[in-house]
């Protein structure tokens, strides 16, 4: 379980949105998602510590996708 | 990397520079033959790395070859970190006219190859200590072609004249010209004998390799029979050690490494190029023992600062780690936090009981604040030193 960082990913947004789960799967740096069913992405929650905030994923979809940083709160 | 003495001896003979006549035994039947064949009083230098048993302990002198079974046998059943020595080194005992020691170094101040020679025989830095009117030095250029007249500058100014000038200039030169054609770092001749007929002949050598220049010497390498992987560390790598290779071959992102143990109880996952060379310094200098010597960096992964730091906090006797590194700009902050931390609470530990101190100033030092700040751990940022962290992780952890 990750200790540091949690990936909220919005199912419904990925699906409907055409090569967004491939997308995702290719701009993470540290393989944080990985091709999911019915056109959606999986978290692999054992990469999610991983995660460098490097924010691509939230930029290619702002809306289907938080990184969340949970020593923040 | 260093030369076993008898392999500096074949490069120094393939120089044209004259060594005392010498036999390599593998045993002691073979080092009693030798000396039978080299006739007289010889001297038994066991083949070593370890430099603990270069200073004492590796050699002996035998009057019969009887003896020079006996001491041969006690030698080659030496402990040389791990390792048996490379055989035995049989000399003649040849008697000298004059002794003189010479050493071709680099000068970390001059930034330059320095030429030194004394009238007597010895380590020249040693030598320098005690008899500073014996030893003479020159610098040389790594760049411009060598010239034997710095080598007879060089030997003129400790007083040697005649024949004996131009013979040792001979000798100074080859040896200057084989420590720059092979990159050297050292080439020592601690006793370099004048022979009744004013010959020389070297009785003791010993060459360090600069290892990156391994790639470049191949040609010497395979003549002297070194393998690619003959390291020739001072000692075989402890479990510990290997572990530590380990988690660095497994993951490629950034640098885990050297690692290597040492017998203290405090705990180091140190940093920031030169830094943790200095950190460990500045660890020993305000009275720690460090537990080993790992250096992170380079941008490691969390999964490879979580490995490294389970690694160092297994290890018996060690309670807490330092985590400390000079500023640093290729390697995050936050991650290393994550990593050290995650670690610790996977052990089933809590942070703040086993992090001493947490000084990894640098790129994202804002997020790594805030993740210790949540698991109750102080960090310590840039305005406390490299000096000071260490002290701080000594009086937390005990010497």
């Amino acid at each position: 379980m990750a200790m540091f960082i949690r990936v909220d990913v919005d199912q419904a947004i990925v699906a409907k949105t055409e090569g967004l789960a491939a997308k995702l799967v290719e701009v993470c740096p540290v393989k944080i998602f990985a091709p999911g069913s019915n056109n959606g992405v999986q978290v692999v929650e054992a990469n999610v510590d991983e995660c460098t905030l490097c924010d691509l994923c939230m930029r290619a979809s702002p809306d289907g996708v938080k990184v969340v940083k949970l020593y923040e709160h | 990397m260093r030369l076993y003495e008898f392999e500096a001896k074949r490069v120094l003979a393939k120089h044209r520079i004259p060594v005392a006549p010498q036999k390599l035994a593998n045993t002691a039947a073979e080092a009693e033959a030798a000396a039978t064949e080299l006739g007289g009083p010889v001297t038994l230098r066991a083949q070593v790395l370890s430099p603990k048993l270069l200073k004492a302990g590796s050699v002996e002198s035998a009057a019969t070859p009887a003896e020079a079974a006996k001491k041969a046998a006690k030698l080659l059943d030496l402990d040389d970190g791990g390792r048996k020595p490379k055989g035995v080194l049989v000399l003649k005992k040849v008697d000298a006219g004059a002794d003189y020691s010479l050493a071709v170094t680099y000068d970390g101040t001059r930034k330059l190859p320095v030429m030194i020679a004394a009238t007597v025989p010895g380590n020249v830095e040693d030598i320098a200590d005690q008899h500073p009117g014996k030893v003479a030095r020159r610098h040389f250029s790594a760049l411009l072609p060598f010239s034997d007249y710095t080598a007879k500058e060089l030997v003129s100014s400790l007083g040697i004249k005649g024949a004996e000038l131009t013979r040792l200039t001979g000798v100074v030169s080859r040896l200057a010209r084989l420590f720059l054609d092979y990159d050297l770092t050292q080439a020592n001749i601690p006793s370099l004998a004048r022979l009744a007929d004013g010959s020389f002949a070297a009785r003791d050598c010993y060459m360090d390799m600069e290892v990156e220049g391994r790639a470049r010497q191949g040609a010497i390498l395979a003549e002297l029979g070194i393998a690619d992987d003959d390291t020739r560390a001072v000692r075989e790598p402890t479990a510990f050690e290997t572990a530590g290779k380990k988690i660095d071959d497994d993951d490629p992102r950034g640098i885990v490494g050297p690692v290597v143990e040492f017998d203290g109880n405090i705990g180091l996952v140190i940093g920031a190029g030169g830094g943790s060379l200095t950190l460990t310094d500045a660890v020993i200098k305000a009275g720690g023992r460090p537990a080993n010597y790992a250096a992170i960096g380079g941008n490691p992964s969390v999964g490879k600062a979580v490995a490294l730091t389970k690694l160092v906090l297994s290890k018996p006797g060690v309670e807490k780690i330092a985590v400390m590194s000079n500023v640093v700009s290729n390697t995050r902050a936050d991650l290393v936090a994550r990593g050290v931390i995650k670690a610790i609470v996977e052990m089933g530990f809590e942070p703040k009981d086993k992090i001493a101190i947490f000084r990894v100033p640098g790129a994202w030092e804002a997020d790594a604040v805030k993740i210790l700040k949540k698991y109750g751990v102080d960090y310590c940022d840039r305005t406390v030193s490299i000096s000071e962290a260490a002290k701080r992780a000594v009086e937390k952890i005990g010497a």
